[in-house]
């Protein structure tokens, strides 16, 4: 009984939510379009790539394409230091 | 692995190779770009690595190197943007873009051809990151697959 009336609210909510969506926006007309149409518009001249997509991730959002490359790299030195060889008399804890 | 899967393994890595430095080179022209070849190029060493067990891979594939390789592209993609300081820009700047020198054809507004020489420092930044994602994926997949004994696959 209970699990049903949390099932049920849960489906209210999201069923709601949906329909507020559904009602305000339209389809195929976002509401912010200023930063996309100056990227489609002078993305090319201003980087020379053809490709949209990596004149925005590397040229005009560079910073967070760094911080990509600096957590893949953290993410290899957490992976070596999990996986490393156990030295002599070392041993893992829970073991 | 058996025989059959190993010669198949050698005859499809350097197609694998070659498609992911494709990909790479091309990034700033077709979908794609470093990360994504870099990830096709691991997903090769991955092959290579399941295909052989971790103990005969371990001699041909250093992890001093790959881990250089990795540090290498790391290092390139600060150095390539902080390079515009130089040239009296700000920090990720596209100098090289419209410059007449490396990857410095200036690109017209609208439907073109596409000319690999253009694109600024987009290709050097696609070039270092695929090497820094090629070195560390497949060293990562190195580490994780390092349970594999010569018997049991």
């Amino acid at each position: 009984m209970k699990k049903m009336i949390v099932l049920l609210v849960s489906l209210l909510i999201l069923s709601a939510f949906l329909g507020v969506m559904a009602l305000t926006f339209t389809f195929g007309a976002p509401k912010m379009t200023d930063m996309d149409d100056y990227f489609l518009r002078f993305g090319q001249e201003q980087t020379g790539t053809n490709n949209q997509c990596t004149s925005v991730t590397f040229d005009f959002r560079g910073f967070d394409t760094l911080g990509e490359s600096t957590v893949l790299f953290c993410a290899v030195i957490g992976v070596a230091l999990i996986f490393r060889k156990m030295q002599a008399g070392e041993e893992h804890e829970n073991e | 692995m058996s025989r059959i899967v190993r010669t198949a393994a050698d005859i499809i890595y350097p197609f694998i190779l070659i498609f992911g430095l494709y990909v790479v080179a091309h990034g700033h022209l077709t979908p794609g770009g470093g990360f994504q070849g870099g990830a096709v190029i691991a997903t090769g060493g991955a092959l290579v690595i399941v295909a052989y067990s971790y103990v005969e891979v371990r001699e041909w594939l250093s992890g001093k190197v790959l881990m250089g390789q990795e540090v290498i592209g790391l290092v390139g993609f600060i150095g390539v943007a902080l390079l515009a300081l130089a040239f009296g820009q700000v920090f990720f700047f596209n100098y090289l873009n419209a410059s007449g020198s490396l990857f410095g054809i200036p690109v017209p507004y609208g439907i073109n051809a596409g000319e690999l020489n253009t694109g600024g420092f987009v290709p050097l930044m696609n070039f270092s990151v695929g090497c820094e994602v090629w070195g560390g994926l497949t060293l990562v997949i190195l580490y994780m697959l390092s349970g594999l004994e010569k018997e049991g696959c």
